[in-house]
Order: structure tokens, then sequence, then C-alpha cells
């Protein structure tokens, strides 16, 4: 599904946030990313979602050799992939039902299936009730349930988050890793990016342990 | 992984927006159990065929909702889009103006173009008689179309009506107008030098005192007019370089305001076109609102002064009257705005919107 050989990635300031990472992800493969803030996380999730490009190596993520994907292909590839911010990336402009239906007004569905999906997606997320509310009133577990359901909505075939519970009490984060879990049983393949030392035991999931942009550990056990 | 895409959100269900607790309290099917869900990439011809079809329904839709959209968004801001449609349909209706005013005057010279009339003045001592005598001798020449003889009381009279001078020219105690022939050419296409040749013919005579070529204003009038034509594109293609640039301008800063969103809309796969479609469609309202503006402005002057531009031909014995747009060339001078905006804002979204990528 996902696979890195030899990626490294150093910014235009010099500053080498990746090198030499290789690793295999396999389609329905639930995974957690670590390491301290600069690590090198966000830039690996980054690289997926071709927010960047690699200085070298290569990444071939759904069978795609991202190297040879033009500008224009990207919104496309995006949409196969759901992202989870953890500052939820919401529109304060707009309801909740609105910003779920984002992926899928870009994806240009039909209307009613449009209607039918969010009403599925933020049902999974139990905010079901609060579709027609602005985000900005939610609690902040909510608002990430909301970022959670638009990041599902379009039925993806990966998702990927980044720092999904850094703001919330380990309640709320349980609730959000049950999610994740329950997506991971239906064959999505599921990245998350935390540096939760606590929840990544709790989880015993495949861990990437990232120090300094290399890849120092691969495996369940830390 | 293509082949069986897996469901995340559970089968499209239709439920009543009841309470999620109600909905935990029973077993919840969705997402748990295999179901048949459609293929990511439909191989069928036929399906593809429809979701095709569906593809260009959802294009149009977004097309509309952008426009309804950008246009609500301007109405919800009516005093800052007020300025902006002003200052649009000023930078318009300036050269608009300049325009219509030439394109009278225009009108008025081709009027006077078609009578290529020669005035000859005869000397003050020349009889009724001999003139009349003078005026057969020139009309019968084979260039010479009509020949009128103006006496010197005909001359008068006329004077006293249409010049509103009337007292002024009762206490003279004598005529001081001499006779005059009005002399048309057979002409069609007047050489200079025929004309010339005419004008020589005509001074020779021993009573004739000046022969005027009314010909000339005319030539050099059309000069004046070509200079003020080029005059009014020139100033109308700077005023429209303004209006792209206050559109532009006013676009830049709607996709700042707007950044966070076109963000999100860029992470979850819209692509540059669909991001752009609301920006240049309110480009496009700029324009085509500020080209209405305009015409008011210019409806509102053209009735201001047409009445006096009547009143002013009436006095010189002319049924000239003011000639405005009309319709065509107001519906032109809108498309022509509308045209502007949409590429002010086509401008503001290459350079400032395609840069906007999340990072």
């Amino acid at each position: 599904m996902i696979r890195f050989d030899n990626v490294s990635k150093r910014y235009h300031s010099g500053f080498d946030a990746l090198s030499r990472v290789s690793f295999d992800v396999e389609p329905g493969e639930m995974l957690f990313l670590t390491g301290h803030s600069g690590a090198g996380k966000s830039t690996l999730m980054k690289l997926i979602m071709l927010m960047e490009r690699p200085s070298n190596g290569l990444i071939i993520v759904d069978g795609q050799d991202l190297g040879h994907m033009s500008s224009g292909q990207i919104p496309h590839y995006r949409r196969n992939i759901g992202v989870v911010f953890q500052n939820h990336q919401l529109l304060f402009d707009r309801t909740v039902f609105d910003n779920v239906a984002l992926p899928l007004q870009i994806a240009g569905l039909p209307h009613q299936e449009i209607g039918r999906r969010v009403r599925a997606a933020l049902d999974k997320v139990s905010l079901l009730e609060k579709e027609r509310l602005n985000p900005i009133v939610l609690s902040g577990g909510e608002q990430q349930r909301v970022g959670i359901a638009r990041a599902v909505v379009n039925k993806p075939s990966m998702l990927l988050a980044d720092e999904p519970t850094g703001n919330l009490d380990p309640e709320l984060s349980e609730e959000i890793m049950t999610l994740f879990r329950q997506f991971n049983d239906v064959g999505v393949t599921i990245m998350i990016a935390s540096h939760d030392v606590e929840l990544l035991k709790r989880m015993n999931k495949r861990i990437l342990g990232l120090v300094e942009g290399k890849l120092v550990h691969d495996g369940v056990l830390w | 992984m293509k082949s069986q895409r897996p469901s995340v959100t559970g089968a499209p269900r239709t439920r009543p927006a009841v309470s999620s607790r109600g909905a935990s309290a029973t077993p919840r099917p969705a997402a748990r159990a295999p179901e048949p869900e459609q293929p990511a990439r439909p191989q069928g011809a036929v399906q593809s065929k429809v979701r095709l079809s569906h593809k260009f329904d959802a294009y149009i839709a977004h097309h509309s909702t952008s426009a309804i959209d950008s246009l609500v968004r301007l109405l919800d801001a009516p005093f800052q889009s007020l300025m902006t449609w002003l200052v649009i349909a000023i930078a318009i209706a300036l050269p608009a103006t300049l325009y219509i005013g030439f394109a009278n005057l225009q009108q008025l010279g081709e009027n006077w173009e078609g009578s290529s009339q020669i005035s000859v003045f005869l000397r003050p001592d020349v009889s009724d008689l001999k003139a009349e005598a003078l005026r057969s001798r020139i009309a019968a020449r084979s260039d010479i179309a009509k020949v009128v003889y103006v006496s010197p009381e005909q001359g008068l009279t006329e004077f006293k009506s249409h010049s509103g001078l009337g007292d002024v020219v009762d206490s003279l105690d004598k005529n001081p107008l001499p006779g005059a022939l009005l002399v048309t050419p057979r002409l069609q296409n007047a050489s200079d030098s025929a004309i010339t040749s005419l004008e020589q013919f005509l001074v020779a005579d021993p009573s004739v005192a000046d022969v005027r070529l009314d010909m000339q204003w005319v030539k050099r009038l059309q000069q004046l007019m070509a200079l003020g034509k080029k005059l009014v594109f020139g100033l109308g293609g700077i005023l429209a370089l303004g209006v792209l640039l206050v559109i532009g301008n006013t676009i830049r800063l709607a996709i700042e305001n707007r950044r966070d969103e076109i963000l999100v809309i860029k992470l979850v796969g819209g692509t540059d076109a669909y991001v752009a479609r609301p920006f240049l469609y309110t480009g496009l309202w700029y324009g085509i609102g500020g080209g209405l503006f305009a015409l008011l402005i210019l409806g509102l002057g053209f009735l201001w002064v047409s009445s006096t531009t009547a009143q002013l031909a009436n006095l010189y014995q002319s049924n000239f009257r003011l000639q405005g747009l009309g319709f065509f060339g107001s519906i032109q001078l809108v498309l022509l705005a509308g045209v502007t905006g949409l590429a002010g804002a086509w401008i503001a979204v290459v350079r400032h919107l395609y840069h906007i990528q999340p990072r």
C-alpha cells in the first residue's frame, strides 16, 4: 500500500527532515508513527499527501509512483486518502454537515448520494444530531470526530492522522482510537502519528520510530 | 485493494436525524458486515457512462452554485460591493461618454459631407440680374449639380429669423449682406485638384468677391475626429487596465480572506479549477455590475444633456438628435465589462490562488 525506498527530504533551509527512510505498509494494516517533534513524522505524512516532494528516494502509494505524478493528478490522488489533523482544519463558516460533505462535493457526487453518505459518516462518529450546528460550538473531541467523519466520508482506502489525540484527554482519545480500529476492521489502511507512549502501548500495533529523520525502530514492541 | 474497496462509512442508509444515543442502543450493522459495495472504478461501459454523466451534472451544478454563491457573497456586503461597482462604473463611463460624443460628432460630419457645398459671395454692387446670369453660366457647367442664388434681401430675412438677432438687424439702416450663390458640385468623390480648378474658375469671375469651400472644414473636422477617436481608445485602454487591476486586487483580498477554506479544499482533493471557480465568478459579477452601473451613469448623463442638445440643434436648423448607445451597444458594454472583470479575476487567481498550497 505504501512503500518508502531510501527516502530523504532536505528543506531549502538545509534541514534534513528525513534521511534514507525505507519501509513497507501492507493494505489493511494499522500502524503508528512516533518520535519527538521535529523527528520527521509530519514530513513523512506530507510526503504521502504530496504536500512535499522528496529530495531523494522512491515513494509508491497504491501502486502509483508519486515521483511521476503531475500536479494535475494530485487532487485526484488525494481523494483516495483521508486525513485527520490535530487542529481539525474545520471550516467555521458552514455547518457540520457541509464540512463533512466537502470531499463529496469536490468529487462531484449527486446530491442525494452526498446526503446519504454524510449522514452515514456522522452516524458512525455519533454526531448525527449535530449536523446542523456550526462546528465552533462543538467540544474538542466532537470537532475531532467531525474531522474524522470528513476524512472517511469519501470511503478512502487509506487514512492518515497527524496527532489526532494531541489535545484530548485519555478517555476521548480512547474513543477516537476505537473509531480508527473500526475503520481498520473493514480494511482501511491507517497510519497514525503520535508521541503518546501510553497510547502506543495500549494499542499494541506496529510502530515506526523516527529519531532525527532516521527510522530507528520498526515493529510491535518499542 | 482496488478490486474490493471497503466501506468506511457503512451502507448508505436513509434514517431520520434521531439522537445517536438511541441508535447505539440497537445493534449497528454499519461497516461491520461485509456489504455489496460498488467497485471503486467501474469497469462496464454503461456504468462509466453513467458516472461520466454524473460528473458532468456535478460540474454544471458546481458552476451554478459557484455563480449564485459568489453573487450572494457580494450582496451580503452591499456597501463594499457598491464601492467596487461604482469605481468600475466610473472607469467605464468616462471613455464610453467620449465614445458616444465622438460617434455623434461623426454623424454630424457625415451629414455635412453629403452637401459638399461651395459658397460664392458676390461683390456688393452686383445686381440681381447680373447674378442670375452668372448663376445660369455656372449651372451650365458639366461638373455642377445645382446652383441657388440667394439675394441680399433673402439673406437678410434668413439671418433675421435664425440668428435670434432680429432687433439688431432691424436697427441697421443698410443691408450689409452681399448676394451669394450656393454651388453644389456634381463630383462624387471630388479630388482635390478638381475642386481647386473649380474654385479658380469661380474666383476668376469679376463679380465674385470670395469663395468658401465648406468641404475643407469637413475634412479638418474629420482629421480632428480621427485624432479624437484614437484618444478615446487610448484612454479606454488605460481605464480598462485600471478596471483589471481594481478587480484583480479585490479578488486577491477575497482569496486571502478564504485562505483556510482553499487549503482544506486542496487537501481533500479539490482541483485548482474547482477552487478558482467561485473567484472567477466573483470577478465576472464585479465586471457586469460595474457595466450596469456605468449604463446607469450614462443614461442619467444622456437625459441631462439631450434636451439642451436638441434646443441647440434647433437653433442651427438641424434635426440632429443626440444618439445614445442603443440596446445592442448597451449589451456590448456590459459584456465587455464582464469579460474585463473575468480577466482581472483570472490574473489574481493565477498570481495568488495557485500559490496557496497546503504545507
